[in-house]
């Protein structure tokens, strides 16, 4: 009994610390500076003000941001998807000639890399600095998500289906787009998600590939907001006509209010999509 | 076809042994299904492994790698003599192996405690909840680090004021960084981690756990002689993985708690390669500095797969 008491205080606690800073960000986002600054903000909003998220909302900057990262996350993933599927496929047929050593060629590349630098002077020399391509093309796949897809086609994809369609005069592509895919939908929305996230929180290609600041995604936006500490354009316009603290003051505020909208979409959706990323986990763990 | 008899004597058919070409022929399709994500792993993993012949040359822009003379081993010597040599071995070491000492143990026991939980309900709810953070990019991570550590704003340093302290310098002080790292990094990963313990754990035969209870075992003697056997094989695969990635710490992360004024903690090898190669475009220094860190993670690997093997355990390989 007693076990159980502080097992559910443990967790109970756990869950609190995890939650608490979340929800203090977001009281402080809609506060009253002043009162965030001399600490008076705990377990209420006081002085509820949209003052950030007004100014939040007015930057072009972030809203370039936002685009950018939703076009390389379409793009991006319809690549990586198309990639990975077509590889994972054919590795997944026990009748498949060649399967080991290719897998073997993919693998490798798990334990050993050329590093930054050469990858960085290929991606130069293919001229993909400062374009879309560096953002989509190379690191459109992951070896662990092939052995994932992998894993699930040779689980969920009985080799008598496709014996029986073979022997009704179907084609390898055929059995792949007609019978293989549709069955595979947990998957794919698996992949769509992991891949969405990652363009979504990703910000080092960006950070390597790209100097055009029309073409930062939001992640480096926010970097240079959150972390660098420079604000861009319009806030920066405002503070001209106010004094030096209360400019500090809002920049604290628009801190707050940047981390909530960068990461109100995935939290928004993360209940909904919980268990397919929990099943997307487990498929990969059934075989490592 | 030919008749042949199988090990119960019995007459069975047997396919003639196909030929390699008639085996690749007959699935010609799926050669050219694999072909795109092959030449990607090519062009983007192997044209990059064959690029590190740049560490052992003196790069040169308008020769390419190819063309830009040898000079062997001297970018490693310059290396191994810098000043920042011994700063930067052991900044990476030891901030890898003090993530290491948290982030490895704390989920296996989150996932023991969280499974012993009776209610089903309250268990889902405990896992969305720790889950979540793993969403969160790093980015914001460390922007949730630099606001909530404000000296003048910041929560923290509220709390330190209230209870009679002095504020803190957090983000400016190199002792509190590897403390720092390692915190958000357990706030941020600990429930992500805990999934594939508890899905090895969901696999332990119930059977085990009520012959335990029959035996009058306590909850904790099942943990303990019930639970951590049921889960070893995960935790001995995940172990040499992660022991394998030891030197792989995040650049990410690392780079973006980087302040000018607690580098002499927050400078380590992957940081250094960036700062070297791409912000002070120095190529072949900064390809061998990353080639140096890629062979230790391998010899790691190897060397931790290998001390696995001997003790028993299921390896790697």
């Amino acid at each position: 009994m007693t076990f159980d008491v502080v097992n559910y205080g443990l967790m109970t606690l756990y869950a609190l610390m995890v939650l608490y800073p979340l929800y203090f960000i977001s009281i402080s986002s809609i506060s009253d500076p002043n009162a965030v600054f001399a600490g008076e903000v705990w377990l209420w909003p006081k002085d509820i003000t949209l003052e950030g998220y007004e100014r939040i909302f007015s930057d072009t900057l972030i809203w370039v941001g936002y685009g950018n990262t939703i076009l390389y996350a379409a793009v991006g993933t319809a690549i990586s998807i198309m990639l990975t599927l077509t590889a994972a496929y054919p590795l997944s047929r026990p009748d498949f000639y060649g399967r080991n050593l290719i897998m073997l060629v993919f693998v490798f590349t798990m334990f050993f890399s050329g590093g930054l630098i050469p990858t960085y002077l290929l991606v130069k020399d293919l001229g993909m600095v400062d374009t879309i391509w560096a953002m989509v093309i190379p690191n459109a796949v992951g070896v662990w998500n092939i052995i994932i897809a992998k894993t699930f086609f040779e689980t969920s994809i009985p080799g008598e289906l496709r014996e029986a369609a073979f022997i009704d005069g179907c084609s390898n592509t055929r059995f792949f787009f007609k019978i293989v895919l549709p069955l595979s939908k947990p998957i794919i929305a698996v992949m769509v998600l992991f891949h969405v996230v990652g363009h979504w929180n990703g910000f080092f290609d960006a950070l390597i590939y790209l100097n055009d600041e029309s073409k930062y995604p939001l992640q480096l936006i926010l970097r240079n907001i959150l972390v660098e500490n420079q604000v861009s354009n319009s806030a920066a316009m405002m503070m001209d006509v106010e004094s030096y603290a209360a400019k500090q003051r809002v920049a604290e505020l628009i801190k707050y209010g940047m981390i909530i909208v960068s990461t109100f979409p995935l939290l928004i959706l993360y209940p909904f999509l919980q268990r397919y990323f929990v099943k997307g986990v487990m498929i990969g763990s059934i075989k490592g | 076809m030919e008749l042949l008899l199988n090990k119960e004597k019995q007459v069975v058919v047997v396919p003639k042994k196909t030929t390699r070409r008639k085996k690749i022929m007959r699935n010609w399709e799926l050669y050219l299904f694999v072909l795109p994500c092959l030449l990607w792993f090519i062009l983007f993993k192997y044209v990059p492994m064959y690029g590190i012949q740049l560490a052992f040359k003196q790069y040169i822009p308008t020769e390419g790698i190819w063309g830009s003379p040898w000079i062997g081993f001297q970018h490693f010597t310059r290396f191994f003599e810098s000043y920042q040599f011994w700063t930067l071995i052991k900044n990476t070491l030891s901030l890898s192996l003090w993530a290491f000492i948290f982030t490895f143990p704390v989920p296996i026991i989150v996932a023991l405690l969280l499974n012993q939980l009776t209610s089903e309900r309250y268990k889902k709810f405990v896992q969305t909840v720790i889950y979540a953070p793993h969403f969160i990019s790093t980015v914001v991570l460390v922007g949730i680090l630099f606001v909530f550590l404000s000296p003048t704003s910041g929560i923290v340093n509220h709390l330190i004021v209230l209870f009679g302290g002095e504020p803190i310098l957090f983000m400016a002080r190199p002792e509190w960084f590897k403390p720092l790292y390692v915190i958000s990094g357990l706030w941020q990963e600990t429930g992500w981690a805990t999934i594939i313990y508890l899905a090895a754990l969901a696999g332990v035969s119930p059977a085990l756990h009520e012959a335990a209870i029959m035996d009058g075992a306590n909850k904790w003697q099942r943990i303990w002689h019930v639970d951590i056997p049921g889960i070893r094989p995960t935790i001995v695969i995940l172990l040499i993985l992660a022991i394998g990635n030891i030197m792989n710490i995040g650049f990410e992360k690392a780079y973006l708690m980087q302040t000018d004024l607690n580098k002499s903690a927050s400078a380590i090898i992957p940081t250094y390669v960036y700062e070297i190669g791409l912000q002070r475009a120095q190529y072949s220094f900064a390809a061998a500095i990353g080639l140096f860190n890629s062979v230790i993670n391998l010899i790691m690997l190897l060397l931790v797969n290998r001390i696995v093997r001997k003790l028993g355990g299921n390896s790697l390989w």
